[in-house]
């Protein structure tokens, strides 16, 4: 029965844990944590595999969250990302471990390496994975597709199957196992470095946009870049990340990094909260999964307010500055 | 330098999206189609790239007839020519199975793609189609210069930007912010008419996954309004009744 489904008892996970400067992202955990449940459902077993210089200690915590093995493969040269070196390393330890499904968090790392992946592996692949597999009848799994207005329904036909699953979507959940870490061989040479980091500028402290949990947005109805405190002091207040609209990004007011929409980025945070946005169905498409929506705009007929959850009519600079003072009482109290 | 830039053809930012037959399609009925704009970036690139340096742009484009209105707009950007492969884009592994059955024995130089299509949002075909041909990939470029037989990357990263070398031949995907995309001129469509459009058939392969089917997001409920004078209000709200804070 099981194997009709494309599944065999005992089956091994295979996850990949990301790792930036011998850390794991909070992508890493929810990556073992999807595998650690799908292994629960399927009677399988999960193995971590990290590229990378990561102290024994911090492997330690991916057992935390359900890894059965960790599998670290020390090389200097991979404790920075890189795409096809990384796709070798995780298909030669799919190979050794048999893993029937390989689970990778869909962070711009993981789009640049799970296609690598899939390929090396002939594996179908699904990208931007919002749901557990659902094995009635095949290996299906869910998508966001047209910029987040839709989902879609894939089946993944192949015996090997690469999930890229999209962060922020699942909870990490602790599933506490014996800690069995082991060194493998990268099996590299210099020539297969065949691209370099030169250099890498991270704003550190700010959250990534994809990954935040709460996103504070602007846009033309701010009237201009001298008024962003509006949308900062909030996100300060509220830890939250800060976007933008499609118009914002474009007149240069915000980094193009902050644009959320149908032709910049499509996010899934538990709140976002729009200024000054009009709700465009371009915009919409990049925001509409957010948990908890919050409008905010002098229009009255912005179509926004068909989308959210939480509206307030009225001039930003009024609005504003009351529900900065309201967010550092919370955050205070 | 002899360049491939992938082009999709795919629905306009201003669709409504609606699926038929019994939410298996997704209904074409009064869409109307445009390249991709990431596939714009790539195609406006590749030609700077050899109005400096000399070489060709090859456009290729995996679809059926109805896409050549968007190749032909390809060429009138300025493409040198074009090749359209015969099939429906099923996924994106076929795509780029069927890229890399054409491009592995054409020598090219660089192999542009588009950071994803607007309308499937894969943003797999550059990982796939290079690993299919066994060459170094950079996804979501800002930027891209070439030196030689070296390319100098710019990227996206969680969080900042990197920058990288890497050798020729390369695939990369265009992020935005790579170049500001050119519009086709009287001259670049009288042109596109005259230049070659080949139509290649499929290879044969198996495919992949299979589509089982769509689903539109379930609306919001009505808005709940808060006054302006209680805007201070919210906070309290999404803490204590939307829990969300």
């Amino acid at each position: 029965m099981l194997a009709a489904r494309g599944l065999t008892k005992n089956m091994n996970i295979l996850v990949f844990a990301e790792q930036i400067d011998g850390s794991f992202k909070k992508s890493a955990f929810e990556a073992v944590s999807y595998a650690s449940q799908v292994a629960q459902a399927h009677n399988g077993n999960v193995t971590a595999v990290v590229p990378g210089n990561v102290a024994d200690d911090k492997l330690a915590a991916l057992a935390t969250y359900g890894a059965n093995k960790i599998v670290c493969v020390k090389h200097d040269n991979l404790n920075g990302f890189n795409a096809e070196t990384y796709a070798k390393v995780i298909c030669n330890t799919a190979s050794a471990e048999g893993s029937s499904i390989v689970v990778i968090s869909n962070t711009y790392s993981g789009k640049s390496l799970a296609p690598r992946v899939a390929a090396r592996l002939k594996a179908g692949i699904a990208s931007g994975v919002i749901s557990m597999p659902n094995t009635n009848a095949g290996f299906v799994v869910r998508r966001n597709v047209f910029s987040g207005k839709a989902f879609a329904d894939v089946n993944l036909t192949t015996a090997v199957k690469v999930l890229a699953i999209t962060p922020n979507t699942f909870n990490t959940l602790e599933n506490a196992q014996a800690v069995n870490i082991v060194n493998a061989e990268a099996g590299l040479i210099d020539a297969d470095f065949t691209t370099k980091s030169v250099e890498i500028n991270r704003v550190t402290g700010k959250i990534p946009l994809t990954e935040a949990e709460i996103v504070i947005s602007g846009g033309r109805g701010l009237k201009g870049p001298e008024n962003w405190h509006l949308v900062e002091d909030l996100a300060n207040a509220l830890g939250a990340a800060t976007a933008c609209s499609k118009p914002v990004s474009d007149m240069h007011w915000r980094p193009h990094s902050e644009h959320v929409g149908q032709t910049g980025i499509t996010i899934k945070p538990n709140l976002y909260i729009a200024i000054g946005i009009s709700g465009a169905i371009q915009h919409l498409a990049g925001v509409s999964s957010s948990k908890v929506i919050v409008a905010i705009n002098k229009d009255p007929e912005a179509p926004f307010f068909k989308a959210a959850d939480y509206g307030i009519v009225g001039d930003a600079f009024e609005i504003m500055p009351k529900i900065i003072e309201a967010a550092k009482a919370f955050k205070a109290g | 330098m002899k360049i491939l830039v992938c082009v999709s053809n795919v629905p306009d930012t201003t669709t409504k999206v609606i699926f038929t037959e019994n939410n298996t399609q997704f209904n074409t009925a009064g869409v109307q189609f445009i390249i991709n704009p990431y596939d714009e970036l790539s195609l406006t690139r590749g030609l700077e790239l050899t109005e400096k340096l000399g070489g060709t742009v090859t456009t290729i484009t995996v679809g059926l007839a109805d896409t050549e209105a968007s190749i032909r707009k390809a060429l009138a950007i300025g493409a040198t020519d074009a090749v359209r492969i015969n099939a429906a884009p099923t996924d994106a592994y076929f795509v780029a199975e069927q890229i890399a059955a054409y491009a592995k024995d054409q020598n090219f130089d660089l192999i542009f793609t588009g950071r994803e299509s607007i309308d499937y949002n894969g943003g797999q075909v550059c990982g796939l189609l290079a690993e299919m041909l066994g060459l170094p990939s950079v996804n979501v470029i800002t930027s891209i210069e070439i030196d030689g037989t070296t390319a100098n990357v710019e990227r996206d990263i969680d969080g900042g930007r990197e920058k990288l070398t890497a050798s020729l031949p390369l695939v990369v995907s265009a992020q935005k912010e790579l170049t500001e995309p050119r519009i086709p001129n009287m001259r670049g469509i009288m042109a596109a008419r005259t230049k070659p459009l080949t139509v290649v058939e499929p290879i044969a392969i198996e495919t992949t996954s299979a589509s089982v089917g769509f689903e539109l997001p379930a609306s919001k409920g009505s808005v709940k309004l808060i006054s302006v004078e209680d805007a201070g209000s919210l906070i309290g709200i999404l803490h204590n009744e939307a829990k969300i804070i």
